[in-house]
């Protein structure tokens, strides 16, 4: 029988504010001491109050709309409650029945540049948990990131292919830097990423009734392997007439495979409910504005460049990696055209060359480089013809010894060319006129 | 309403409680009264009346974000009942 996978992906990311989710304690935690950056609201202490940072919301707006989500009209946050030494509270601040963003959308290419629409079900807001260290049969925490905001992006079922997760992944990870609502960095867990995976007979149209959850997974690479590794996992189950289950898989990179952590049995039992100290959120009126505020992201650029600029889409794809890289880019081609080239030149060159553009300098640089080698060549044969005779007039010496049959001597004439024409010739044409000239 | 052994045994993994056979058998009876006692309020029809979720009624209180002071870190740690290095320290937990 044919499967076709089922893959759903959760990604969390931890916004780059300058104070925490519910209190003004610093949310820039990075390697500092432990336990500097705490206060009774994050370190769970009675009677604490959580204080919600508008910044924040804000940021998970900006979110939810780049991903083309409504904004919905009232939100709350819920209490997520379980018994783990990461959260000092015993739950979870966080979004359950109420998030603030739903029903939004991103398009992904799969390996074969096949374009699908993945459906967003959800953006919402909650907060971040301690840090855990598990030395020596004792575990140490940190609370320094307890309470920092994080935003969480669920989307419905809709992938089929490991291909377009990882596109979906690079996608998100971009747009978090367009919008500058975080760092992203994976290696420091700014950003992570579980994805649930399933597979189904072809042609099925009902979802499976299990699925494996794959969790703790800090790269683009190791998610692929994992999501890849899982589908033949469970194929290979099902061929064998075992049934699946519900349950949490780790990805161990050492043996390239995936391993249980938690099994339907075990499943939590979170018993949300509405948190109590925290104001309902009605944000629907900013919708607007947050929308006008919101930078030209990066699918919507590559478009522009492929239209404005007659660049080819690959080439947009790679110019819009960054937002910085595309600002470089639209600055090179205004100093370029008074240097009359064209932006499809530019962009081959920057794009073929691996040119880095990081800096107005570097710009000006390339730009006077690429002029400079366009306009510099010399393509005039009559031009070339001139200084080749030259050159044979000023070398007597060398003329001589290739006529006895010192070949290499050509060398020697070669180079006074490309000397008198600063290297802007090219040298199989020069070659060329010069044998032809000495054998007359 | 009579709450088994099971549904208590759950209830206190859900809270962490570690119960023996004996608690259970006491605890199943006393939640159940518990439980007879809270089940009056279904008497109260509440067919029209919108659940209170906050008794405040306020929405969008919200704060600029700024960073104030944090507690210091002896501060922080002076009600744990082991800590190293600046960390709190608990028995060995798996990581998830």
């Amino acid at each position: 029988m044919k499967y076709e996978p089922v893959i759903g992906l959760e990604v969390h990311v931890e916004l780059n504010t300058k104070s925490k989710m519910f209190c003004r304690c610093s949310a820039d935690y990075f390697g500092k001491q432990p336990n500097t950056h705490t206060c009774p609201v994050c370190l769970g202490l009675p009677g604490a109050l959580p204080f919600t940072n508008k910044e924040a919301i804000k940021k998970c707006l900006q979110i939810g709309l780049a991903l083309n989500c409504k904004v919905v009209d009232l939100s709350r946050f819920e209490r997520k409650i379980y018994f783990y030494p990461d959260l000092p509270k015993g739950y979870q601040i966080s979004q359950y029945r109420w998030p603030l963003c739903v029903e939004g959308w991103l398009e992904v290419e799969d390996k074969d540049g096949k374009v699908s629409k993945i459906k967003i079900n959800r953006v919402h807001q909650e907060e971040d948990t301690g840090k855990l260290s598990h030395i020596g049969g004792v575990t140490l925490i940190d609370y320094n990131r307890s309470t920092v905001p994080l935003v969480e992006i669920v989307t419905e079922p809709d992938f089929t292919d490991p291909s377009q997760v990882k596109d979906y992944a690079k996608k998100l990870q971009q747009i978090f830097r367009y919008l500058g609502v975080s760092s992203a960095d994976m290696e420091r867990g700014d950003m992570r990423l579980e994805a649930n995976v399933s597979v189904r007979p072809a042609g099925q149209k009902e979802l499976p009734n299990y699925r494996v959850e794959l969790k703790n997974i800090n790269s683009f690479r190791f998610m692929t392997a994992a999501i890849e590794y899982e589908i033949k996992r469970q194929i290979e189950a099902l061929e064998k007439g075992e049934k699946l289950t519900q349950e949490t898989r780790g990805w161990n990179e050492a043996k390239r495979d995936t391993y249980l952590q938690r099994s339907k049995e075990e499943a939590h039992d979170y018993r949300y409910f509405p948190e109590p100290d925290i104001s309902e959120l009605r944000v629907k009126s900013d919708e607007l504005r947050i929308k006008e505020e919101i930078v030209e992201l990066p699918n919507r650029k590559a478009k522009r460049f492929v239209a404005d600029y007659g660049i080819s889409r690959q080439n947009a794809q790679v110019l819009v990696d960054s937002k910085e890289l595309a600002g470089y880019f639209e600055e090179a081609i205004k100093l370029g055209r008074e240097k009359q080239l064209k932006p499809q030149e530019i962009a081959n060159y920057i794009v073929n060359q691996k040119i880095k553009l990081a800096s107005k300098d570097q710009v000006l640089r390339a730009v006077e480089d690429l002029a400079g080698k366009r306009v510099g060549i010399l393509e005039d044969e009559v031009k070339i013809e001139k200084i080749v005779a030259e050159v044979i007039f000023e070398n007597p010496n060398s003329v001589e010894d290739y006529q006895k049959g010192k070949l290499n001597a050509l060398q020697a004439l070669i180079g006074g060319v490309m000397r008198k024409t600063q290297g802007k010739v090219n040298v199989e044409k020069v070659r060329r006129i010069l044998e032809s000239k000495l054998q007359n | 309403m009579k709450l088994t052994a099971d549904q208590v045994k759950k209830v206190a993994k859900l809270a962490n409680l570690p119960l023996s056979d004996e608690e259970i058998e006491k605890y199943s009876g006393q939640l159940s009264k518990i439980l007879d006692y809270i089940d009056q309020l279904n008497s109260a029809d509440t067919s029209e009346v919108e659940p209170t979720f906050n008794v405040t009624g306020l929405s969008n209180v919200l704060r600029e974000d700024k960073v104030g002071e944090s507690l210091p870190q002896e501060e922080a740690l002076q009600n744990a009942s082991q800590v190293k290095d600046g960390f709190f320290v608990t028995k060995g937990v798996f990581e998830e």
